[in-house]
């Protein structure tokens, strides 16, 4: 009550000059971000439009009539939930490890001191600037010699644990105060205990952190699962999107809808968890 | 508990006294217990250490270390990867010199990484710049403009390949609206790095900006206010105030446009597969079409490490060049 009262007693001259001051920013905001979610709205709509009608010329952008039958389709046509399902696993390993070993290590290298540690972290910062590239073709070979190849497994793997997610937990681990772990300590906790039941509840932002980065990676991979993977049932989506494009380019509402189911499971988690997205994307920027 | 009851009052004293000043050495014949306890400490603390630090960092190093020592092998090998693989020295480097279609590729990736990384860097700063302000539906701007960060390259590519279609793309319809005459796009051979170039600015956009933007709210207010009360407009602000204090965060997110952009493939294979006629092979395309598609794995893995060693000069010119200027970006 008391507020309302005085912003509308205090400056009714102010809001009103507010008003009227229109930020020129809007004339830029505006149009760039609708043409940043024009693509998106258009492959929304054309999974919804029968092929007759996209097919037209001229095109038009908005459908007359929609129509589900393309989900239908591509859900006979190629076994999706089976690609979902093999994409959620690959992710859903990924960032269970991630978290796992890379909590470890980062502990290790914050705080606990053992012989050989300043020579292990030196060579985990350098792999940082090997490309993935140089690796893939030594990396086939060895994952075939192990059979990983054609199996969720070499998906997986070379997501267990980044020296990226090492060095952002170390950096978390450094920054928080050393008298809990202490006390924590004289309480008889052991090494692992102090981890588990007073740093990690701490560190549920870089955690978060950490889980974003990974399912970005893991979930949107798909030059790792192109070279090891060609059995359709072991297809993560992103691989089985490229595949299907390759069988059925005329159909593009087939094609839109299977885009569709591909992107949105990430799109809802942006939504949802926008500002965890948001500060992934910052850390990776601020400690490289 | 059950050390300090072993522990004799000649010692425990001899403990406080280390405490103090923690350089004296206990005498191995003197106090053969107390030598065996603290050996064994530093073992346990050997011990726990690695037990912690030792999956992650093994999977990391066997992961990258290991193949990476072994594509230098591979590299001097012509190996089709079935039959036994011949040494020949370093006759893939200086055949990759001399390739047409490895110049192509190397020409293309270089010229895009020069036209994009400025225009990005410029383009990211200008829009955290206005995304920093605080108007009506600036949540809506920045959901808009980040979205398409969290979209994988080959949906993009996909979707890209449907809004530039040369007949019914979306692109090409805003052209006659505006009467423009139809464009090839993607199957232009003169069109297609360009149009690319844009596919990616879409996708990748947000990275830079968000980093820009995490900066510009750590810039204190007490320096704006100053700016603004020594009677500084808006530009002077931005040019005096602003821009210094972005330059740490420039020189990386420039380090890593560059090598980001040095790698771009996937983009490529979804949208062009390296054509049309070449015109849109990248260096990682080339390096994956060699290996993966005509099996010559051995040149495959020289280009690789070509791509790399291009990678580190790049890295590590960087970083002197950040050193030596007193911006500290790492």
């Amino acid at each position: 009550m008391a507020d309302t009262t005085v912003t509308t007693a205090k400056p009714r001259a102010a809001g009103a000059r507010k008003k009227r001051r229109f930020s020129r920013w809007h004339l830029l905001l505006m149009p760039l971000s609708l043409l940043f979610m024009l693509p998106l709205v258009q492959m929304l709509l054309t999974s919804f439009t029968a092929n007759g009608e996209i097919n037209r010329f001229p095109p038009r952008f908005l459908p007359t009539s929609l129509h589900i039958s393309g989900y239908v389709r591509l859900f006979q046509d190629a076994p999706v939930a089976r690609w979902m399902l093999n994409s959620l696993i690959v992710s859903g390993v990924a960032i269970v490890s991630h978290v796992v070993l890379c909590s470890l290590g980062g502990y290790a290298y914050a705080r606990l001191s053992f012989r050989g540690r300043g020579v292990a972290f030196m060579a985990l910062l350098a792999t940082i600037m090997i490309p993935t590239q140089m690796l893939m073709i030594p990396t086939y070979f060895m994952f075939s010699k192990l059979g990983l190849i054609n199996t969720l497994g070499s998906a997986f793997v070379p997501f267990l644990a980044s020296a990226f997610g090492v060095f952002l937990m170390r950096q978390f681990f450094l920054s928080l105060p050393k008298e809990l772990e202490e006390a924590g300590r004289l309480d008889g906790l052991s090494t692992l205990g102090v981890l588990v039941r007073i740093v990690l509840p701490l560190a549920r932002p870089a955690l978060a952190t950490l889980a974003v980065f990974t399912l970005l990676n893991s979930w949107n991979d798909l030059l790792w699962p192109l070279i090891s993977i060609d059995d359709p049932n072991k297809f993560t989506i992103q691989l089985g999107l490229i595949n299907f494009q390759g069988a059925h380019h005329v159909d593009w509402q087939e094609l839109m809808a299977c885009n569709v189911v591909a992107t949105a499971p990430l799109i809802l988690a942006f939504l949802f968890a926008q500002r965890q997205f948001v500060a992934t994307m910052s850390m990776s920027g601020l400690k490289g | 508990m059950k050390n300090s009851l072993l522990i004799s009052d000649h010692e425990k004293s001899a403990r406080a006294e280390r405490r103090g000043n923690d350089v004296r050495v206990p005498d191995r014949d003197e106090r053969p217990g107390r030598v065996y306890t603290r050996r064994r400490r530093r073992l346990v603390a050997n011990l726990t250490g690695w037990s912690f630090a030792a999956p992650a960092t093994l999977v990391i190093l066997g992961l990258t270390l290991f193949p990476a020592g072994w594509a230098f092998l591979i590299s001097r090998e012509h190996w089709d990867g079935f039959s036994p693989a011949r040494q020949i020295g370093w006759a893939n480097y200086s055949n990759m010199m001399q390739d047409p279609d490895f110049r192509g590729a190397v020409d293309h990736t270089v010229m895009f990484t020069v036209l994009y990384v400025p225009v990005v860097l410029v383009f990211g700063m200008f829009i955290a710049v206005a995304l920093n302000r605080k108007i009506r539906f600036i949540s809506f701007y920045r959901t808009a403009l980040f979205v398409p960060m969290v979209v994988s390259a080959a949906a993009t590519g996909i979707l890209a390949n449907f809004v530039f279609d040369p007949q019914f793309g979306l692109a090409n319809n805003v052209l006659r609206v505006l009467h423009v005459s139809k464009q090839g796009f993607l199957t232009d051979p003169h069109e297609v790095m360009w149009v690319i170039a844009v596919i990616y600015l879409w996708s990748d956009l947000a990275f830079s900006v968000i980093v820009y933007l995490a900066a510009l709210q750590d810039i204190p207010q007490d320096c704006m206010e100053a700016a603004r009360m020594d009677g500084a407009n808006s530009w002077q602000q931005f040019r005096h105030v602003i821009l210094p204090s972005l330059a740490p965060v420039t020189v990386f997110v420039g380090i890593w446009e560059t090598i980001s952009v040095l790698q771009i493939f996937e983009l490529v294979l979804t949208t062009t597969h390296g054509g049309p006629l070449g015109a849109s092979q990248t260096v990682v395309y080339f390096i994956y079409n060699e290996a993966f598609n005509l099996s010559r794995y051995g040149y495959g893995s020289a280009a690789a490490y070509a791509l790399f060693g291009a990678t580190l000069i790049l890295t590590l010119g960087a970083f002197a060049y950040s050193r030596r200027s007193k911006i500290e970006a790492f």
